[in-house]
């Protein structure tokens, strides 16, 4: 079947199985291997983009559910590699990843608990990140990350 | 001032802007041009003989292209997985190695042991048909527990193996150990178990084979720690593949933890199935699959006791350990519960006389290797329990009974009954400073206050010391390893002066793109920016052993900073050439050649441009270019070590443990990078309390299955189980490696397992509670307060 959306700002249109998973669209169909895979049952959020603005697990979600709607991956943050999103920049300044694995979940999972909630506390945001599993950093880093992504998206930076 | 990014700064990390944008390269990402998927179809049963194997209606499917089972694979001439690292027993007798096909012949001995591999044009096909491959299976008792399968009676996992005993091992002297028991005044005694893990890295595991039979090439990207240990290991050991004619890619890789620094049998099942089919084939496991194909970690059942004076001085220990090997050994499974493990059990303490027995066993599991510590978390569990209970049991303070035997920072080196000696350390210091940053002293305050909010509160101590940087080869081979333990790295310099490194250790997620380029800048004096990092290629990288064991910066460090200086000698040969002075004459700081007591002087770019544009160098005497390698061979493992000091506090209500507050006071030597140090302390102490708290990797006996298969059984920790963590670093250097680096990426899981369990033991003392086995999940200690308030209501 024909899948069309709008994915990072732009219009595409894909032939696919109706059985497909919007992260296997994503990462099969449409190359776009940002968003990440690491389980099978819906409990990592490795895979976490939006949907209309909201994270949502693209693991779980059929590819065909996305028609008509407005995606957005972690390739669709930065404007450029100089003009990274405020929340991009901030998992760099503080160390909020190490192998990278986790990174475009927790940075999807992030930005929408900040367009939610501009200005949450460490227990919020350590709440928040419940769905989504770091094995790497133990997560201090990525919550001082978020805290300080969310400072720079207030700013408007 | 330094103009460069050097040694003891934090520069944001090379490696990130692609990873925060979605570029990194992981194996999955990776496509290659007509590539096939495969599929393994896997055993249900933990131990059964394979009666026959139908493959004709699976083979019909639309886009099946092969479908190979063990016996095709046999028929090849296909070698077993070969052990790297292997022990001998207390007579002197290698240990057990049974063959290990990488697909299942005759008989499967675990869940999720491969029998069958499917090629086809999508992974959706290879699935469907791997489903409709009948395999006959006679059904075979079977046995998971391992003192069950040193039974007796206990099933025959092997024919060859009586008593599915792998290596009956010990180390230490047991005669000094009974007499200093004979002369104890006390004798502490427990029993405990190191439960299972899951390593579980983010990024599940994934090979692509790629054979061009013009060429007689072969490529195989995997998801390894070691890629020039899995193209010697593979090609040598199990396909036959001439060195140079293998090509192995670990590009960027999702977390190791020691899971991935293993051959294992996806890796040279698509490589021998892209050389029949004369292309590629990918495979990516499901995290599920993982569960029951990743290598497991710990899994150890421990009698241990230790002999004291009247006042709590250390005489002796004596520890018997049984440990799980699975049913086939994996890469270094026999090196971890024995030569990884009993060396450590003097930890940070004068024991004059320890003996260490160990039992492997052989079981029908998933196979058992190195998970992050490594046999460390072990031995350290088992003496700071110990420890613990002594000083329970003695009326001695917990803090004061550890002071009391510590090795004090005059006594280094030191030299314990267990082989190894420690070349530097100030545990004392650790634990001071560890004790101000708790704020011990304001323990019993807090304890009030959670009392009077219905909660226990515990505090926990432990102090650790680990042997990493892995290894001294002339040690290593004397414990049984199968090849030197050094390592190597080329420093290129561009005509430009820009820097490329190649390395034989493997970056992921441990910032060696970073930490590697600030030593280079500082030795070199050559721009950060300027400096590149080259790693996981065969092709491209010389040689090298990998990263695992807190190695790459101790040995990969060490030989980068040897490559260093073999580049300061060569651009100082050529600048004496060019000042037509003598080389002893020549110096080289801050960047710059100079000759001492004049103004002549060349920059490093100066120099490198030179090396490459040679129109009158001497050269019988000195070559153009200015590229060196070096290898680094360690004289002895580092000895990272600190102390840690946690608060729990426990509803007794509903058993859940709250881990309040958690202070690290962590000895790595000196430090490149402080907040890659921390991160990786950070995250190393997260994984200790995932195996203190949350973790748990289960079979039923009843029925060999593995219980906890997903994420959903298999607890990990996540961010709301976390407090803040403190951590500050106090270094002594190292005596040995040359910038005194002492590895810090295992401190983490080995120090922070056992100071939780002494917290949550501490937390349940006034109800009786001596001991806790981990995880110390909600329903294990909801049991235990539930018992013990029925025990006393009934007394
Ligand atoms: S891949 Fe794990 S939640 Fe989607
Ligand atoms: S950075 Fe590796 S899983 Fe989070």
């Amino acid at each position: 079947m024909k899948i069309s959306f709008t994915l990072n700002e732009k219009a595409v249109s894909v032939d696919a199985d109706p059985a497909t998973l919007l992260a296997d669209l994503l990462r099969e169909n449409l190359n776009m291997t940002g968003t990440h895979v690491g389980c099978d049952t819906s409990q990592c959020g490795a895979c976490v983009v939006h949907l209309n603005g909201e994270s949502v697990k693209s693991c779980t979600l059929l590819a065909a559910s996305v028609d008509g709607q407005e995606v957005k991956t972690v390739e669709g943050l930065a404007k450029s590699k100089d003009e990274l999103h405020p929340m991009q920049t901030a998992f760099r300044d503080n160390h909020g990843l190490q192998c990278g694995f986790c990174t475009p979940g927790m940075l999807m999972a992030s930005i929408d608990l900040v367009n939610k909630n501009p200005e949450p506390t460490e227990g919020e945001v350590r709440d928040w990140l419940e769905g989504n599993i770091c094995r790497c950093t133990g997560y201090q880093n990525i919550v001082k990350s978020v805290l300080a992504g969310a400072a720079a998206m207030r700013d408007g930076n | 001032m330094k103009d460069f990014i050097g040694v003891g700064s934090s520069p944001k990390r090379k490696e990130d802007l692609r990873f925060v944008t979605g570029k990194g390269q992981y194996v999955a990402d990776i496509k290659r041009p007509n590539m096939l998927m495969g599929a393994f179809l896997r055993s249900p049963h933990a131990h059964a003989e394979i009666t026959s194997v139908d493959i004709a209606e699976a083979l019909r499917m639309p886009g099946v292209r092969a479908i190979y089972t063990g016996e095709d694979m046999r028929a090849d001439e296909v070698g077993g997985l070969p052990v790297g690292w292997a022990i001998t027993d207390r007579n002197g007798e290698p240990c057990k190695e049974p063959l290990h096909p990488a697909i299942a012949v005759d008989k499967v001995r675990y869940v999720g042991d491969a029998v069958a591999f499917v090629v086809a044009e999508s992974l959706e096909q290879a699935e469907a048909a791997a489903e409709l491959i009948e395999v006959d299976y006679k059904v075979l008792p079977h046995v998971t527990g391992l003192v069950e399968a040193l039974q007796a009676d206990a099933p025959q996992i092997f024919d060859d193996v009586p008593g599915n005993l792998c290596a009956d091992w010990e180390m230490g002297d047991n005669t000094a150990v009974d007499a200093a028991f004979e002369n104890a005044a006390h004798v502490t005694s427990i029993e405990l178990v190191n439960q299972r893990l899951v390593g579980n890295p983010m990024e599940p595991r994934a090979a692509i084979g790629e054979y061009e039979p013009e060429r007689g090439q072969y490529t195989l990207w995997t998801t390894s720690q070691f890629p020039h240990v899995v193209r010697l290991l593979m090609g040598e050991f199990v396909l036959g593949i001439p060195q140079h004619r293998l090509r192995v890619v670990a590009p960027d890789v999702g977390g190791g933890f020691g899971v991935k620094q293993f051959h294992y049998a996806e890796e040279a099942v698509v490589t021998w199935a892209a050389s029949k089919l004369g292309g590629a084939v990918k495979w990516v496991a499901q995290r599920s699959e993982g569960f029951i194909s990743d290598a497991h970690g710990r899994d150890h059942v421990t009698q241990a006791e230790l002999a004291t004076d009247a006042e709590g001085a250390f005489l002796g220990m004596r520890v018997k350990t049984y440990a799980n090997m699975g049913a086939y050994l994996s890469t270094f499974g026999p090196n971890i519960p024995t030569n990884l493990y009993a060396p450590l059990l003097s930890g940070v303490y004068r024991i004059p006389a320890i003996y260490c027995e160990v039992k492997c066993a052989f079981t029908n599991t998933v196979p058992v290797d190195a998970y992050r510590g490594a046999g460390r978390p072990e031995a350290t569990f088992v003496v700071e329990r110990l420890v613990d209970t002594a000083a329970l049991e003695l009326g001695i303070d917990k803090i004061e009974i550890r002071k009391r035997n510590m090795i004090p920072a005059d006594a280094y080196p030191y030299q314990t009954p267990m082989v190894v000696e420690y070349d530097s350390g100030d545990p004392m210091a650790c634990l001071g400073r560890a004790e101000e940053l708790a704020d011990v002293a304001g323990f019993a305050a807090r304890k009030a206050e959670s009392e009077a909010k219905g909660l226990y509160r515990g505090m926990g101590v432990s102090t650790y010391v680990e042997a990493c940087g892995l290894a001294p080869s002339r040690l290593a081979i004397q414990m049984g390893a199968r090849s030197g333990l050094y390592e190597s790295a080329t420093v290129r310099v561009h005509p430009s002066g820009a820097v490329t490194i190649l390395i034989g250790t493997h970056n992921h997620g441990q910032g060696h793109e970073t930490t590697f380029a600030q030593i280079v800048s500082e030795r070199l004096g050559v721009p950060f920016e300027n400096i590149d990092i080259v790693c996981g290629d065969t092709d491209k990288v010389q040689h090298g052993l990998g990263t695992y064991g807190s190695r790459s910066l101790v040995v990969g460090g060490s030989a980068l900073n040897k490559a260093a200086d073999k580049v300061i000698l060569k651009g100082r040969k050529i600048a004496a050439h060019q000042f037509e002075a003598d080389l002893e004459d020549v110096l080289f700081e801050n960047g710059e050649f100079s000759i001492a007591g004049t103004d002549k002087k060349k920059s490093f770019n100066e120099i490198a441009g030179a090396a490459y544009l040679p129109y009158d160098f001497p050269l019988e005497t000195l070559e153009p270019g200015l590229e060196e390698q070096a290898y680094y061979d360690p004289v002895n493992f580092t000895y990272p070590g600190g102390a840690h000091i946690c608060e729990v506090e426990i509803n007794p209500d509903t058993g859940i443990v709250t881990l309040d507050r958690y202070t690290a006071v962590d000895d790595v030597g000196t430090i490149i990078n402080p907040m890659i140090v921390e991160g990786q302390l950070q995250g190393g102490i997260v994984q200790g309390v995932g195996q203190a708290l949350f973790e748990h990797c289960v079979y039923d006996d009843a029925s060999g299955q593995l219980l906890s298969g997903s994420f959903m059984d298999y607890c990990m920790p996540r961010a709301d189980n976390i407090p803040h963590l403190v951590i500050e670093p106090l270094s002594t250097s190292c005596a040995h490696t040359p910038l005194g680096v002492k590895g810090c990426g295992e401190c983490g899981t080995i120090g922070s397992p056992a100071a939780v369990i002494n917290g949550v033991v501490d937390a349940l003392r006034h109800i009786g509670v001596r001991h806790v086995d981990m995880p110390a999940s909600p329903n294990r200690i909801w049991n235990i307060i539930r018992k013990t308030r029925t025990r006393v209501a009934a007394e």
